[in-house]
């Protein structure tokens, strides 16, 4: 049998979400001896890249119907992939693509649907899947009931294991259904490094007074390699854009490193980072509650540390990595 | 335009998130609950304010037991004219997601209105399923939502970006941030939701299709290391050598 694996592709070109949830299958295919298939849709330059991450074969559908994003007409090709090449566990990467297709697919095929894996299924014990619950703050133990399963895998979440396995690619497609979306305008933010795929994040709230002094944050985020955002009221606002605004009611992040300047951490705050990795707090208010959630911390007035911490970025060269 | 928006009810947002017998089920004890933010300040606003524009009905859906009452009165208290419960308390996404479908191919909807994800599960699986089993187009994370005639102009979050589009009537929709503004009920909205219908409805049987075994809370945080303000390099140093992550 094989797990089937959507792999989403962005200008031509292999997301590296995709490479994750492709290792991710792998990863559970050595346990229980199953082969990987990766599914992509619409040109792709570069569909072999799949097998570096474990996957056996590549599925290939070029069906016009696919040029605007039809969450259900994917879910049929994915469907009918499935059936064809028996599988029984599809994969998923939990972000904005994973979330409209997951779990129409799930619906359809009447499989039980995992979102937000952070683990593989305990195959050797009563094959539950762990799960992030409650905004980041508890971990749920999920069993599916059903004989088809859909997970869809937290990003960040697993290490991206590297199998170098030789892709066969096949093109494939399926009768679908009529196109209903009609996709008139693409907008895209103009920064290279979308804030939910950053592996490290400087963040900035209130406590910088204004949007003129971002200034020495991105300069920051730039010498560190890393992604910026910023705290509900900053964005509310109207200091930064709506898409940096990180926390329960923003995005949920999980980088390697975030780094929060001037940010006090409300509750409603940490449900958003909480799962970093190593979180860094600078704060003039050595009660600031953020400073409980942190593993580095700096009391001091960001004015003077954030420049500090630019000068000694530079003369580290951090950038290059 | 007839239009169901569904809610959910969940813990409030600064809840203590604790677990009881044996870690297999979430300790209510001292919680208050709310209308979940997603549904409420973007589906629901959104959908009264289409309604308000060119006529029709909001009718807000619950599925759950008697004591989400309160929390659907207030949907009825911020301007939705009646509310249905299905007097079930759903095991899963799934479950719940039938329900929905079962009741809104009955009844015809031209659009139903969801949030996102919801603040407890952070599932975002119900929409979705929903207009599977409506067999109706699906778009999620919507941020802004037009009605020209039947046909909707929404834009919704990418990766990377954003993306403008065209459906027509009926679809399914999640709602995230930027569709609305929250609306906080006023005495009259809150007197008039005390005699607005709320139906009662006996669920269809469904089975789930997950279950959680336990829940566990996250290992708690060592002790926050600190490094003086005098010699911020000192921290580039340890999360180079220490945290290895630079």
């Amino acid at each position: 049998m094989s797990i089937l694996v959507y792999s989403n592709a962005v200008n031509n070109k292999i997301h590296k979400s995709a490479h994750e949830a492709v290792s991710y299958a792998a990863q559970l295919a050595e346990k229980t001896s199953d082969s990987v298939t990766a599914i992509v849709v619409g040109e792709v330059s570069d569909a072999d890249s799949l097998g570096k991450f474990g996957a056996n074969k590549v599925l290939h559908s070029k069906n016009e119907k696919l040029n605007d994003f039809q969450p259900s007409l994917i879910a049929q090709l994915i469907q009918a992939a499935a059936e064809a090449e028996g599988a029984k566990t599809i994969v998923f990467i939990h972000d904005l693509v994973g979330k409209s297709i997951a779990p129409v697919l799930s619906a359809r095929m009447g499989a039980g649907l995992v979102s937000g894996a952070v683990d593989l299924p305990k195959i050797d014990g009563d094959g539950s899947i762990k799960k992030a619950v409650f905004s980041g703050k508890a971990y749920a133990h999920v069993k599916v009931n059903t004989a088809a399963k859909v997970i869809s895998v937290m990003p960040n979440s697993l290490e991206k294991k590297e199998f170098n396995v030789d892709a066969t690619i096949e093109s494939f497609d399926a009768d679908l259904g009529d196109a209903k979306i009609s996709v008139k305008e693409q907008k895209m933010e103009s920064t290279d490094l979308p804030l939910t795929e950053a592996e490290k994040v400087v963040s900035a709230g209130r406590g910088l007074k204004g949007p003129e002094n971002w200034g020495m944050i991105e300069e920051l985020a730039k010498e560190l390699g890393a992604a910026t955002a910023c705290s509900r009221p900053v964005s509310d606002m109207d200091w930064r854009p709506h898409h940096e605004h990180v926390g329960q009611t923003g995005v949920a992040i999980r980088p390697n490193l975030y780094i929060a300047v001037g940010i006090s951490g409300a509750i409603q705050h940490l449900a958003g980072v909480n799962q970093s990795k190593v979180i860094v707090v600078i704060n003039t208010d050595p009660e600031a509650p953020f400073f409980k959630s942190a593993d580095y911390g700096i009391v001091g007035d960001a004015f003077e540390v954030v420049p500090k911490l630019v000068e000694a970025a530079k003369s580290m060269n951090l950038s290059d990595n | 335009m007839k239009i169901l928006v569904c809610i959910s009810k969940v813990p409030d947002t600064t809840a203590k998130i604790a677990f009881t017998d044996n870690n297999t089920a979430f300790d209510t004890n001292g919680v208050s609950f709310i209308i979940n933010p997603y549904d409420e300040w973007y589906a629901l606003v959104r959908g009264l304010e289409i309604k308000e524009a060119q006529g029709g009905s909001v009718t807000v859906l619950n599925v759950g037991e008697a004591d989400n009452d309160p929390t659907i009165r207030k949907a009825l208290a911020i301007g939705a004219d009646d509310a249905v419960r299905i007097n079930i308390n759903p095991k899963d996404a799934q479950q719940a997601a039938k329900q929905i479908a079962h009741y809104a191919s009955e009844n015809g909807f031209d659009m139903v209105l969801c949030g996102k994800e919801t603040i407890d599960y952070n599932g975002s699986q119900v929409a979705g399923m929903v207009a599977a089993f409506l067999d109706q187009p699906f778009i999620s994370n919507a941020i802004k939502l037009d009605m020209d005639g039947n046909t909707a102009k929404i834009e919704r979050d990418i990766q990377g970006g954003k993306e403008v589009l065209e459906v027509n009537t009926p679809f399914v929709l999640s709602a995230a941030k930027g569709m609305a503004e929250a609306r906080i009920p006023n005495m009259r909205g809150i007197m008039a939701a005390r005699t607005k219908p709320l139906n009662v409805v006996e669920p269809t049987a469904f089975d789930d299709t997950t279950e959680v075994l336990s829940y566990e809370l996250p290992p708690a945080k060592g002790d926050c290391k600190m490094v003086s303000a005098d010699n911020p390099a000192e921290l580039l140093e340890l999360l180079r050598n220490e945290a290895k992550i630079i």
